[in-house]
C-alpha cells in the first residue's frame, strides 16, 4: 500500500476536474488491471495517450509489410500485436490467407535464427516501437552485421515520444499533467521531459508500473497540478535515471537518425520517427516510403474510426460510434482495438459495458 | 530415422510403425486385437465421452510433452464431468521429417501417463502430412476418451448457487510460461503443471463435500473459466486477487512479457464450486495432494449480476477485487494472450 494519505487525497479530491494523460499503453493497462479508476475521485480523469506503438502505426506501413510478405522468397517477422492491424487493403493476418509468409516473433533474435537456417530466403523484421524497443533493433543490426547475414532487413516504424507529446501539447487537448512512460524513460531519462514541462507549463511524473507506483505518481501529479508547478518528478528512480541510458541511446544513435513520421490519425509529425542512417540503407526494406509523406489514400482509414482522437485523449473509446459495435477485438476496425496495449482494446476488456461516456467510469 | 510419406501410406512402412513403435509401447488386451474398432465391455454406469486435440510447440517442454498432455488433457476433461476415465483412442498426425526418436519418446510418455491414470489406449490411427513450413517437423495428437459416471454427483456450472465458495487447486500460469520460455530460449526453473487431476478430483467426488461444479483451468485461464461458470449459472462471481496463488518465478516471467497469469493456460489445475460451509473440508481434501498443496478459496458466488456502485452501468458476470483494493471487471479472454512490444 502507498504511504498514508495518498489514497485519501486521490479519493477525496473535490476540486475542479483535472485531466491527466497516461502516455504509455502499459500504464493504461495497469490502471485498469489494478482497478485504480474505482479508487480515485471522479473529478480526476485519466486519459490515454499516444504511447501504443501498434495503434499509431499508419496503414501505409501495414501495406508495405503486406507487400513484402507476399513477395516470393520473403518471410516477414513481426510481433503478434501487428497481425490484425488493418492496412488500407488487408491486415497481415488476412494476407496470410493470400499466401503471405509471416512469422510471429517474441524477439528479433528468432528471425535472425531463421535467417541463419534458411540463407535462401529473405527475412524482413517489422521493427515497430518507441525508444524502449529501438535499442533492441539496433543490437539486432549490430549482430546482423557482425555475422554478415545478407538476408535480413528491417522495415521500421520507430517512434519518438517527446515530439508527439509536443504535438499533444500544441493541439491543446486540455491535459493538466502527464504520467510519463516508465519504460521509455529508462532510455531517454527523466530530464528529457523538462523542456516540455517548461514550455507548456504542465507537470510530468515518471511512473513505474505497479499499482502502488501509479497511485504515488498520480498523487504527485495532483499536488503539482494543484500548486501550478510545472515540474518533472522521477517517481520511478529504481529504473529511471535523469540522463537515461547513454549506452542504449548511443547504440540507437549509431544506426538511426530522427525524421518526420506519419502517426495514425494524427498525420505527419516532425522529428517523431527513427530511420536507419544512410550508411545502413542496405538493411532497410523501404521504411522511409511507408513512414512519412505516405498519407493513406482516402478510404485507407476505416470509415467512422476515431482512433486519432482517442490517441490524442480527446475522446474516450465509448465515445467512438464504432466501439463495441462494428469494432471489437475479434473484428477490429481501428488499431487502438487491436493491440493488447491499445486504449480501445483495454477499455473493451476492462471497462463497464454501458458506461456513461467519459474518463471517470471504469 | 525420419518420418516419410510412406509411413502414412498404409503399406509395409505403416505396418512397421504401428506395430514396432505404437503397439509395442501402448499394448493392452483391447489394442492387441488390432481390429478396425475396439470392442469394450459395457460399463455399469452412464458413460461420459470427450475429445481434445493437441498441437503444442515445442512438443517437449519442461515438465512434460505432447504425449503426456494428450493423455492428461482428455482424462482431466472426463474427471471434470464426474466420470472415471476408462479408455482412450489416439489419432496422430505426423509431419514428414519428424525424428522417430522424438515420436518414440512421446509415445513412451503417453504409455506412462495412461498407466498412471489407469486408462487403456484401445484404438489408434496415424496419418502423415508434408511439412511445408520453416519450422522443424512436428506432430499433432487427438485423443478421445470414455469414462463412467460412477458417483451420484453430477458436477456442472448450472448447479452453482449464490453464497457458494470458489476454490482453485493451485498456482496459475506454469504451463504457458514453461512452453513460452522454451520457445523463446529463456532459461528459468519454470516447469509445466501438466498432470492427471484424477486423484484430487476423486477425493472431492468421494469426500462428501457438496460439490456443485468442477472445471479444469486450461486455455483462457482462470478469468475465462470463472466467466463461463458465472454465465452458465446466471450468477455473479467475485474473485479476490490476493488469494489467487501464482509462483514467484511465473509472476516475474509474466511481468517481463506483459502477460497476465489470470489468462494463462494451465494443464494441471482446476476450479471447484462448493457449498460455502464445505470450504475448509474441500481445502483439506485438496491439500493432501502435492498438486493441491496451495489450494485456496479465490472467490465466491453471488446473486445475479446487477448494477454496481464502483462500476457504473456494468452488470459484469465476474468482478475482481484487486490486491491494491480496487475493483474491476474480470472479462473472458479475447483473442490470444500476446506479449507486449513496448
Amino acid at each position: 500500500m502507498p504511504e498514508p494519505g495518498v489514497l485519501e487525497a486521490l479519493r477525496g479530491y473535490g476540486g475542479p476536474e483535472l485531466r491527466f494523460m497516461e502516455v504509455c499503453g502499459t500504464h493504461t493497462a495497469a490502471i485498469f488491471r489494478h482497478g485504480i479508476r474505482s479508487m480515485i475521485s471522479p473529478s480526476l480523469r485519466l486519459v490515454s495517450g499516444p504511447g501504443c506503438p501498434v495503434c499509431v502505426t499508419p496503414a501505409a506501413y501495414i501495406d508495405r509489410a503486406v507487400e513484402l510478405a507476399l513477395e516470393p522468397g520473403v518471410t516477414l517477422a513481426t510481433f503478434g500485436d501487428m497481425m490484425k492491424v488493418p492496412g488500407s487493403r488487408v491486415s497481415l493476418d488476412e494476407a496470410k490467407g493470400e499466401g503471405a509468409r509471416v512469422m510471429l516473433m517474441y524477439a528479433p533474435g528468432e528471425a535472425l535464427a531463421q535467417a541463419r537456417a534458411h540463407p535462401e530466403r529473405q527475412y524482413v523484421v517489422a521493427a515497430v516501437g518507441f525508444e524502449t524497443t529501438a535499442p533492441v533493433y539496433a543490437l539486432a543490426l549490430e549482430q546482423i552485421r557482425r555475422e554478415g547475414l545478407r538476408n535480413v532487413r528491417l522495415l521500421t516504424a520507430l517512434r519518438r515520444v517527446i515530439p508527439v507529446l509536443r504535438y499533444v501539447c500544441d493541439t491543446d487537448s486540455g491535459i493538466h499533467g502527464f504520467l510519463a512512460p516508465g519504460h521509455v524513460s529508462t532510455v531517454i531519462g527523466a530530464d528529457a521531459f523538462r523542456p516540455l514541462a517548461r514550455r507548456y507549463g504542465r507537470p510530468f511524473v515518471v511512473a513505474g508500473f505497479g499499482g502502488e507506483d501509479i497511485l504515488r505518481a498520480l498523487y504527485a501529479l495532483l499536488r503539482l497540478a494543484r500548486s501550478g508547478r510545472a515540474d518533472v518528478l522521477n517517481a520511478y528512480p529504481a529504473a529511471v535515471r535523469r540522463e537515461g541510458n547513454p549506452a542504449a541511446l548511443g547504440c540507437v544513435e549509431k544506426y538511426f537518425t530522427a525524421g518526420a513520421a506519419e502517426w495514425r490519425g494524427m498525420g505527419e509529425i516532425p522529428n517523431s520517427g527513427y530511420y536507419l542512417r544512410e550508411e545502413y540503407r542496405e538493411y532497410d526494406a523501404g521504411s522511409r516510403a511507408s513512414g512519412a509523406g505516405a498519407s493513406p489514400e482516402p478510404g485507407g482509414e476505416p470509415a467512422g474510426c476515431k482512433c486519432g482522437e482517442v490517441i490524442l485523449g480527446r475522446i474516450t473509446p465509448p465515445e467512438c460510434p464504432l466501439f463495441r459495435g462494428a469494432c471489437t477485438p475479434l473484428r477490429a476496425r481501428g488499431p487502438c482495438m487491436v493491440s493488447a496495449e491499445g486504449t480501445c482494446g483495454i477499455w473493451y476488456r476492462y471497462a463497464p459495458r454501458r458506461a456513461a461516456a467519459g474518463g471517470g467510469a471504469g | 530415422m525420419r518420418i516419410t510419406m510412406a509411413h502414412g501410406g498404409g503399406g509395409q512402412e505403416t505396418r512397421e510403425l504401428v506395430t514396432d513403435l505404437f503397439q509395442r509401447r501402448l499394448n493392452n488386451e483391447f489394442l492387441a486385437r488390432m481390429e478396425d474398432a475396439a470392442v469394450l465391455p459395457r460399463p455399469e454406469h452412464p458413460i461420459a465421452m470427450s475429445t481434445d486435440t493437441f498441437v503444442v510447440t515445442p512438443p517437449e517442454f519442461p515438465g512434460g510433452d505432447i504425449g503426456k498432455l494428450a493423455v492428461c488433457g482428455t482424462v482431466n476433461d472426463l474427471w471434470m464431468s464426474g466420470a472415471r476415465p476408462l479408455y482412450l483412442a489416439a489419432g496422430f498426425v505426423l509431419q514428414t521429417g519428424l525424428e522417430s526418436s522424438l515420436l518414440e519418446r512421446v509415445v513412451d510418455s503417453m504409455a506412462e501417463a495412461a498407466r498412471a491414470a489407469g486408462v487403456n489406449i484401445v484404438a489408434g490411427d496415424t496419418k502423415v502430412v508434408e511439412n511445408m513450413g520453416d519450422d522443424p517437423a512436428g506432430l499433432f495428437i487427438n485423443t478421445a476418451g470414455i469414462g463412467c459416471r460412477c458417483w451420484e454427483i453430477t458436477p456442472g456450472a448450472v448447479n452453482a448457487r449464490a453464497g457458494d465458495a470458489v476454490v482453485l487447486s493451485g498456482p496459475l500460469g506454469n504451463h504457458q510460461a514453461a512452453v513460452l520460455s522454451r520457445r523463446l530460449g529463456l532459461v528459468n526453473a519454470i516447469t509445466s503443471d501438466c498432470a492427471d487431476l484424477g486423484p484430487p478430483a476423486e477425493a472431492l467426488l468421494s469426500g462428501g463435500v457438496r460439490l456443485r461444479a468442477l472445471r479444469d483451468v486450461t486455455r483462457g485461464g482462470l478469468a475465462t473459466v470463472l466467466n463461463e461458470i458465472a454465465v452458465a449459472a446466471g450468477l455473479r462471481i467475485e474473485a479476490e486477487e490476493k488469494e489467487i496463488p501464482v509462483d514467484g518465478e511465473v509472476e516475474k516471467f509474466c511481468g517481463l512479457l506483459g502477460l497476465d497469469p489470470l489468462y494463462m493456460a494451465n494443464e494441471g489445475k482446476f476450479v471447484c464450486v462448493v457449498a460455502a460451509a464445505d470450504t475448509e473440508k474441500t481445502l483439506a481434501l485438496l491439500r493432501a495432494f502435492p498438486l493441491g498443496a496451495r489450494a485456496a478459496r479465490v472467490g465466491w458466488v453471488q446473486a445475479p449480476p446487477a448494477a454496481d456502485a464502483d462500476l457504473p452501468g456494468a452488470e459484469p458476470p465476474v468482478i475482481l477485487r484487486t490486491a491494491l483494493g480496487g475493483r474491476r471487471i474480470l472479462d473472458a479472454l479475447y483473442g490470444e494472450g500476446l506479449p507486449r512490444i513496448c
